[in-house]
């Protein structure tokens, strides 16, 4: 791999493919995009077939100076970006599935504005220059905007208008908060500023600058309500991705720049984070509960997932900050897939009401299987992926706040209880309409799309070490950078002393045997 | 000790096979996979635990690969095999395979049989990775996955909304437990810093006296930790409070509710406290709470049962209260008595639940027993089944001679306590009694209404649909026409309406007889390994606590407190025989002069009606409120709405197309960026 500059061509190779979308036909453009993203996904595991777990913190470093001292195009990995990296080349191959029949009308733009994402959302995960993070983090929203603005549904236009009033708030913040970072440290170069010291005061205001881009972009309660719009109105394959990645990378910002960079305002913030976090478990799963669009539902119960990964993060410890990583991949996966789930019988019957549907197991078997395996895996069953981030975020959780603890677990309960809803009124009982009831299964290419999703999802929850080993040494990096800021917890368990605390039990024993004679 | 591999993976791998290639394979070879791979299964488990009986049986584990690194958290899957495992293992796979078997001629009409088959066994190898557990996280992967199975076998009739329902109100409320069960093992993490069995056991004495936070408060940590993890088998095991789900799951197909909800899922919770006996002997508060839940869960579910005429829900109901039983031994501290019972327990109610499925398949599925009556000479084999498993349950024996399974066991239980001498423990003793006595009712009136008195099954729509299989009459739904009363046959229909009962084929009859011999020979054959006070030492080797001391006392209590259960057990026989042979207007007086307390019990105790009020009912009133109220009302009108409306662009900004504000959005983007470059560069 040396030499290679597999980062830039990993960009470089969905933006050439946009380029040409716009001058073929519609048949063209879905192939070259097919192409340009199976490439990629090929690109991203030979990535993944390189990198070392136990080898430097960055891997695959490129630098090409552009001329000024704070924008330069400097990329490289450590394992989180990596795997957020393979998340997204995994996903976008089969959001180009995806829309391969469902979008009829201007598909070489559409295919464009895919792949110009696909390039940015890369981008942002082997950005190492603070302001080309920028660029591809608010770039990469663009064709998004795009996406749901032409090809969306009905309202389309009240969401991107949602969407767009959410960003451009957190996004201004943001670039304030960056300007002075570069003015402060001197430097633009990302794994620089991980390691500097800012003065708590200035963190705390840096802090709430980033707070309010990634709270957004998670998105974290109450600041959420644009998702649910923006996912009910999206085509499948853009909710696919906004929720596979564009929701990931709030995370991958908190614990690429608030946790290294602000840890002492982190720890300062974390009862802010927490409460925020416990809001949305129980607060949007109890919307999620009473949804009756599709869409809306699982929108939802993405806000309440990823406020696990919240909760994870700001754990400062290993359990949590892995689980919530896992969460991050699995989520990506899973939701996707279940956003696939609700595009194969939107397709056929080009209406999400979930009272349109029902019985769905009997004459769509192989649909109702995965669809089952996907529910279990949002509902964090052992065995899938959902089950190793979500217990080991809320075991993090536990061990600062057993509160947090508390209302984090709460989850599992509500969780179950709004999917196993979902899925009796679309699998079970008796189909509601005519049509419901004569749907032909998942053809070969929808078998296509779930299946591999299906596969990883198991992978993850069986055998999550080839997932977790890569990342291993970047959190145990973060976690030493930002060790002194920890909180200690509110458990506390004193040394026991049993030699104060008598056998009570067995005495009693004693004497009851001997009461007994 | 390697056919523990073959024990476990064989019902995945037959589960997998019938499941994903039931169409291609056909009904016949998805049945016989499946039941193949349990009976070999069986086979080789029982040569495990007889090597345990014996004495040349170890502890083994054996390692099958790495599942879950995080820092100190170090999580395998592996299979762990002892003394404790290996009575779990036998009770599985025998219950299972005959329940596979029996399953080939109770379902042979459903169109659906791979996927129950397939189910079936999922859930038996999700029951093995539960009990050869060597971690709390893979005991919480079996616990999770034998709700899975139960999920779909319960809802496996899923064009019924009832069996839905049902199949998601187990899932829900034993998530409920699981919320208590996770925060137990987020705990025990916390304090040993490791998630496996033996480490924490090992440690668990160290922290005797130490105190720990939990949510604001300053509590006992063992007794935290055993509570919390005391409320995942109160979930799994439907004791009081959350036990709700259970009565419910008889929506399932009958077999299942014999395999998962009596012999087998709803014990693991006595399992769990078994098997981490040493710890919760480290906490008399969390114990006595043990004994306290189980004995009034035992009391509770055997007066509903007094008053059931559902056949499976009395059923289901006795297996609540017995689980109880179980529960309140382990509490006093007699783990080897509350496992014994649960050995016993599963054969003898496996046998009542199969046979009730017997009478049910007989009866043209007819589950209601006020249109049974008279049944033993139509249908003597199951007759003589349910007779002998309810002369187990009932613990039917003389003392010294020879009794019934329930016998033995339920006379350990009672003894132990007894000879704990503690408050509970005298409290468990009385209360138990009465139980006794109640299961005693309960369980030969079940028989009597069965099999005895006479045939009223004409008023039955569903033998009146069989008698008339063209007839499209509109006949009254018997269930609510009589929900609210128990006892209507004070005007007994009467007549057989021309139906006649058959017995039900070798297929369901040969798991009877097996089931029958277990619920003779188990209590009487087993005794001394579970209970006895060195032979047990021997046995258990040191996988649940043997107190040999509590065990000593119990077998030195008084002759009255020995003869107590059978004692309370013939006034049982009595009642029953006075209310349901002798004169049968007996009940409608009773009714009549218990009015309302007759009809809370026929409500369940209101535990329904309540939950209702309290939380599913605010669950989606809240929902609605937070999803209209707090999003659209409040969030959004405060935040995007709010915000377009102070800068006065709202409407025109919607009005006009996405690429108005997309364009405007890029370009702050853009200036933003120039005006940092700029700066960055100039400075």
């Amino acid at each position: 791999m040396e030499g290679f500059p597999i980062l830039t061509v990993l960009i470089a190779v969905p933006l050439l493919a946009a380029l040409a979308c716009l001058f073929v036909r519609a048949e063209g453009a879905r192939w070259t995009a097919l192409g340009a993203t199976l490439l990629n996904l090929a690109l991203g595991v030979l990535l993944w077939a390189n990198y070392q777990p136990g080898g430097p913190q960055w891997q695959f470093q490129e630098e090409v100076r552009l001329g000024g001292d704070y924008l330069n195009w400097q990329l490289g990995i450590d394992g989180i970006a990596l795997m957020l990296i393979l998340l997204s080349v995994f996903l976008m191959p089969i959001c180009i599935g995806a829309s391969w029949r469902a979008i009829e009308r201007r598909v070489p733009e559409y295919m464009a504005a895919f792949l110009l994402m696909e390039a940015l959302m890369i981008g942002v995960f082997a950005a190492q220059d603070l302001l080309l993070f920028y660029i591809f983090f608010e770039g990469g929203l663009i064709p998004m905007y795009l996406i749901i603005g032409i090809w969306g549904g009905a309202e389309r236009i009240k969401a991107s208008y949602k969407f767009f009033l959410y960003t451009l708030f957190g996004s201004v913040l943001m670039l304030i908060a960056m300007l002075v970072m570069i003015g402060e440290a001197g430097t633009g170069y990302i794994p620089a500023l991980m390691a500097y010291d800012f003065a708590p005061g200035l963190q705390t205001w840096l802090w709430l600058a980033f707070f309010a881009s990634f709270a957004v972009k998670m998105p974290m309660w109450p600041v959420h309500t644009w998702l649910p719009d923006a996912h009910v109105q999206a085509p499948t394959a853009g909710s696919v991705i906004l929720a596979g990645v564009l929701l990931k990378m709030g995370g991958y910002g908190f614990i690429r720049f608030s946790l290294p960079m602000f840890p002492e305002a982190s720890n300062q913030f974390l009862p802010l984070v927490f409460i925020l976090s416990s809001v949305a478990i129980v607060y949007t799963s109890l919307v999620a509960l009473v949804q009756r669009d599709m869409k809306k539902l699982i929108a939802y119960s993405s806000v309440a997932h990823m406020a696990f990964v919240t909760f994870g993060l700001f754990a400062f410890n290993r359990q949590g900050i892995e689980g919530a990583l896992i969460v991050m991949l699995s989520h990506g996966l899973v939701s996707g897939a279940l956003f696939l789930c609700v595009g194969v019988i939107y397709d056929r019957m080009h209406t999400r009401e979930i009272e349109r549907y029902g019985g769905l197991a009997n004459n769509m078997p192989g649909y109702a299987l995965l669809f089952l395996l996907f529910t279990m895996a949002a509902v964090g069953l052992p065995g899938t992926s959902g089950f190793v981030g979500e217990f080991l975020a809320m075991m993090g959780t536990y061990a600062v706040s057993t509160w947090g603890a508390i209302f984090a677990t709460t989850g599992i309960i509500l969780g179950a209880a709004y999917m196993l809803y979902l899925y009796w009124r679309i699998s079970y009982g008796a189909a509601r309409t005519e049509e419901a009831r004569t749907m032909p299964d998942l053809n070969r290419r929808e078998w296509a799309l779930l299946a591999p999703i299906a596969a990883v999802v198991l992978w993850m929850g069986i055998y999550p070490e080839s997932f977790m080993a890569p990342m291993r040494k970047d959190v145990g990096l973060l976690l030493a950078r930002i060790e002194r800021a920890a909180p200690a917890g509110d458990s506390r368990p004193t040394p026991g002393n049993p030699a104060a605390a008598a056998p009570a039990h067995a005495a009693a024993a004693h004497g009851g045997a001997e009461a007994a004679h | 000790m390697q056919s523990i591999i073959l024990i476990v993976f064989l019902p995945l791998i037959a589960a997998i096979v019938a499941g994903l290639g039931g169409r291609a394979i056909g009904n016949t070879a998805a049945k016989a996979v499946t039941t193949g791979a349990l009976f070999v299964s069986a086979a080789l488990s029982w040569p495990i635990f007889l090597s345990f009986l014996n004495g040349s049986g170890h502890e083994t584990v054996v390692p099958v690969l790495d599942w879950i690194r995080s820092g100190d958290l170090q999580v395998d899957w592996a299979l762990r095999v002892d003394a404790l495992t290996a009575v779990m293992l036998v009770v599985v796979t025998t219950v299972s395979s005959l329940v596979h078997l029996y399953s080939w001629g109770y379902m042979a009409e459903d169109p659906g049989q791979p996927r129950f088959f397939a189910y079936l066994s999922l859930f038996t190898f999700a029951m093995l990775m539960l009990v050869t557990a060597d971690s709390l996280i893979q005991m919480f992967f079996g616990w999770e996955g034998v709700g899975l199975a139960s999920y779909l076998l319960i809802g496996f009739w899923y064009h019924k909304p009832s069996a839905n329902a049902a199949a998601i109100k187990a899932f829900v409320v034993n998530r409920v437990g699981d919320f208590g069960f996770s925060l137990g093992i987020f705990g025990t993490f916390l304090v040993f810093g490791t998630v496996s069995i033996p480490a924490i056991l090992a440690a668990a004495p160290g922290m005797a006296g130490s105190t720990i936070g939990f949510a604001g408060m300053r509590v006992d940590t063992i007794t935290l930790l055993c509570l919390l993890l005391f409320v995942g088998a109160m979930g799994k095991s439907a004791q009081l409070g959350l036990h709700t789900w259970l009565p419910d799951a008889m929506e399932g197909p009958t077999p299942v509710s014999a395999l998962i909800h009596a012999a087998t899922m709803v014990t693991a919770g006595v399992f769990m406290v078994c098997r981490l006996s040493p710890m919760f002997e480290q906490s008399e508060t969390a114990l006595n709470v043990i004994t306290y839940v189980g004995l009034a869960t035992a009391l509770f579910a055997a007066t509903v049962a007094l008053v059931q005429n559902d056949i499976k829900r009395v059923i289901a109901y006795s297996t609540c209260s017995q689980l109880g039983f179980m529960f309140f031994a382990a509490g006093v501290g007699a783990y080897g008595a509350a496992m014994f019972h649960l050995f016993t327990h599963a054969f003898f109610k496996a046998l009542l639940f199969l046979g009730a499925g017997s009478v049910i398949h007989a009866m043209h599925h007819e589950q209601d027993m006020r249109y049974y009556g008279a049944l033993r000479r139509d249908i003597p084999l199951t007759f003589w089944a349910m007779l002998i498993g309810t002369l187990a349950i009932t613990g039917v024996g003389i003392y010294g001679v020879f009794g019934f399974a329930g016998f033995y066991s339920k006379d350990a239980i009672l003894e132990s306590a007894y000879a704990a001498g503690t408050v509970p423990g005298n409290i468990a003793f009385w209360v138990g009694a009465f139980t006794a006595l109640l299961t005693s009712f309960y369980s030969w009136r079940l028989i009597f209404l069965t099999f005895f008195g006479d045939a009223r099954w004409g008023a039955s729509e569903h033998i009146q649909h069989a008698v008339h299989a063209h007839d499209d009459g509109h006949h009254a739904d018997p269930a609510g026409e009589h929900g609210d009363s128990a006892h209507s046959t004070a005007t007994p229909p009467t007549g057989t309406a021309g139906y006649h009962p058959h017995e039900s084929p070798w297929t369901m009859l040969v798991p009877l007889a097996l089931l029958g011999l277990g619920a003779v020979f188990a209590g009487w054959a087993f005794y001394y390994p579970f209970f006895g006070t060195e032979e047990g030492a021997r046995f258990w080797a040191g996988s649940l606590v043997h107190d040999e001391h509590l065990v000593h006392a119990a077998h030195e209590t008084p002759l009255w407190v020995k003869l107590t259960p059978a004692f309370v057990m013939l006034i049982g026989l009595a009642l029953a025989w006075n209310n349901y042979i002798r004169s049968p207007g007996a009940p409608a007086q009773v009714v009549a002069a218990t009015g309302p307390i007759h009809n809370f019990l026929m409500r369940k105790w209101y535990f329904d009606e309540i939950y209702d009020a309290l939380l599913v009912r605010p669950a989606i009133w809240f929902g609605r409120l937070f999803w209209h109220g707090g999003d659209e009302r409040i969030i959004d009108r405060f935040g995007p709405h709010g915000a377009a409306a102070a800068v006065g662009v709202g409407n025109r900004m919607t009005a006009r197309l996405q690429s108005g504000y997309l364009n405007s959005y890029a370009l702050i983007m853009l200036l933003g960026l120039v005006a940092a470059a700029t700066w960055a560069m100039t400075r």
